[in-house]
């Protein structure tokens, strides 16, 4: 599975369980519009460092927060590589 | 300044306000006409000497009664507006509530039992008003306690005020905003601050990020205040360059190093501070140097209104800031016997600096909430499948914690019904979870393990962070 179907996902989980609707997954698609809120955010990065291994927030250099899905996803493929 | 002898109303009048405006969601109300017209009107003089619960959704309806009932009541019980309606009762009577304000479209319409019960509106009704003070009022904060039932805590006027002496005055310039509800400590600072020195834009919980700073751009916000939780949010909209405040303050979270340099960037020409206060220390100090943590010097620094101490790792204050005491009678006294309240936050040293390293007690703080693990574990340890669970946080980037839970399950002899296995185990368990928490209570993840460690004295063993 790729990196950016893992995230959507994932995405898809966590919408559902927070029974929250998910917008159509896009690059473009803004985070804030996407339907989730920050608690969703924090549960979908949570279970990516279980699943990925990786959290690249934590990264020691400072992170740009992403705003778009496309960014997010940039995010986890540049922190892996 | 406020003084001991001054209603929050005459207060904030001989600070010179002027144009200072209130901004709710869709509507503003200009301080100075508070002179002449009333959000209570005629109503108001009904409420003198009695203890009254604010138990209104509103927050710019909630502010307004506020400085409306401070030096007129008795005592004002602020319910911040998630109050479990279970919880209700309890605050009722443990405050001794004998009067109350709601919204005018009361959020639940089965009646409080409470004579007088009166609506107000986010407006003001012109008519003449005598604004006398008879009593020092008293303020009674909530603030969750382990059993999920909110603690009582008692404040005043001059204890809540008392971080402001040496905050900037002056009136109509500052412009405060907040993510805040100014029912809750934090908030209550900003909103008490904000009316000594100018205006304030209220939020509203059903408000995107996004329509929010716009509203605070259109206010001209100067001066803004979150949680690190909410200031990732803000980060995350794409939308945080939409103000350009001079000041830009977090609280009620430990404030990492990644999330002060963000705000940094993205806010080049403001001050970025971070914030220590809590519902019973009040304000504790301000870092604006941009680092993360607190020099060690404020620690036991002399000549200052605010004493810092640590003591068995946990940051203890003793300050004029200090809640009274908590309500009711069963409770532990607030300070300790050298009159210093605990914060029950864990610091430590490094390199000159305290570092904030979680909370005694294992308390979990999400976004800003506090969790007590106890009153989750009660929940999933009265799930049939269960025989034992421990609630623990985990670090988490966006919410600076989530909550996770181990579970050791109960033989499947004793269990009534068929137990699934693997995910839809855990999911049963995080569904039965979500039925009676708030979302922020519910466990991120579920491990489902072989055993957990109870120590010599037969409790479970907790992680120290």
């Amino acid at each position: 599975m790729s990196m950016k179907s893992a995230i959507a996902a994932q995405f898809q989980q966590v919408a559902s369980e927070q029974e929250r609707t998910l917008s159509p997954l896009s690059d473009e698609l803004k985070l804030l519009q996407s339907g989730l809120d920050s608690l969703s955010f924090a549960i979908i990065v949570a279970r990516l460092e279980d699943s990925l291994g990786i959290d690249p927030f934590r990264s020691s250099e400072a992170v740009e927060f992403p705003v778009t899905f496309g960014d997010f996803v940039r995010l986890y493929e540049n922190f892996a590589q | 300044m406020p003084s001991k002898s001054r209603s929050l109303w005459e207060s904030i009048t001989a600070a010179g306000i002027r144009s200072s405006r209130l901004y709710g969601i869709d509507t503003a109300v200009t301080l100075a006409d508070l002179a002449h017209a009333s959000s209570l009107g005629g109503r108001l003089e009904q409420l003198r000497g009695r203890t009254v619960l604010l138990a209104i959704k509103d927050q710019l309806t909630a502010a307004l009664a506020m400085i409306e009932l401070d030096g007129v009541a008795q005592r004002m019980v602020l319910c911040p507006p998630d109050l479990l309606p279970g919880h209700l009762p309890g605050v009722i009577k443990g405050a001794g509530v004998n009067a109350c304000v709601r919204d005018a479209a009361p959020r639940d319409t089965t009646g409080l039992g409470i004579e007088p019960c009166m609506t107000s509106e986010p407006k003001l009704l012109p008519g003449e008003v005598t604004r006398r003070r008879s009593h020092a009022t008293e303020w009674i904060l909530l603030t969750s306690g382990t059993t999920g039932a909110p603690k009582l805590v008692l404040h005043d006027l001059a204890s809540l005020t008392s971080a402001l002496a040496g905050q900037p005055s002056a009136p109509d310039t500052i412009v405060w905003s907040t993510w805040y509800d100014i029912r809750r400590y934090g908030g209550l600072q900003i909103f008490l601050r904000a009316v000594h020195a100018g205006s304030l834009v209220l939020s509203d919980p059903a408000e995107s990020v996004i329509d929010f700073l716009a509203r605070a751009a259109a206010a001209r916000v100067t001066h803004i205040s979150g949680t690190p939780s909410h200031w990732r949010r803000a980060l995350m909209s794409g939308a945080a360059g939409t103000i350009s405040p001079r000041y830009v303050r977090l609280s009620g979270e430990i404030a990492d190093q990644a999330v002060l340099d963000s705000l940094r960037a993205a806010y080049p020409h403001a001050t970025v501070a971070h914030a220590f206060a809590s519902t019973e220390a009040g304000v504790g100090f301000e870092v604006r140097d941009g680092l993360a943590g607190f020099p060690a010097t404020m620690v036991s620094a002399p000549g200052s209104s605010v004493q810092l101490r640590v003591t068995g790792e946990t940051l203890r204050i003793r300050s004029p800031g200090n809640a009274h005491r908590y309500l009711s009678e069963e409770a532990e006294p607030l300070q300790g016997a050298d009159g210093y309240v605990d914060t029950g936050d864990r610091v430590e040293p490094r390199a000159g600096r305290y570092f904030f390293v979680g909370r005694r007690g294992g308390v979990i703080n999400v976004g800003g909430l506090k969790v007590h693990p106890e009153e989750i574990e009660a929940v999933i340890n009265s799930h049939p499948w269960v025989r034992m669970s421990l609630v623990k946080a985990r670090r988490n980037p966006i919410t600076g914690a989530v909550v996770t839970a181990d579970v050791v399950l109960a033989d499947e002899a004793g269990a009534t019904g068929e137990r699934p296995g693997g995910e839809a185990l855990t999911r049963e368990l995080i569904d039965s979870c979500r039925r009676v928490l708030a979302p922020h209570k519910v466990p991120a993840m579920i491990r489902i393990v072989p055993a957990l460690e109870v120590s010599a004295s037969g409790k479970l063993v907790r992680p120290v962070a």
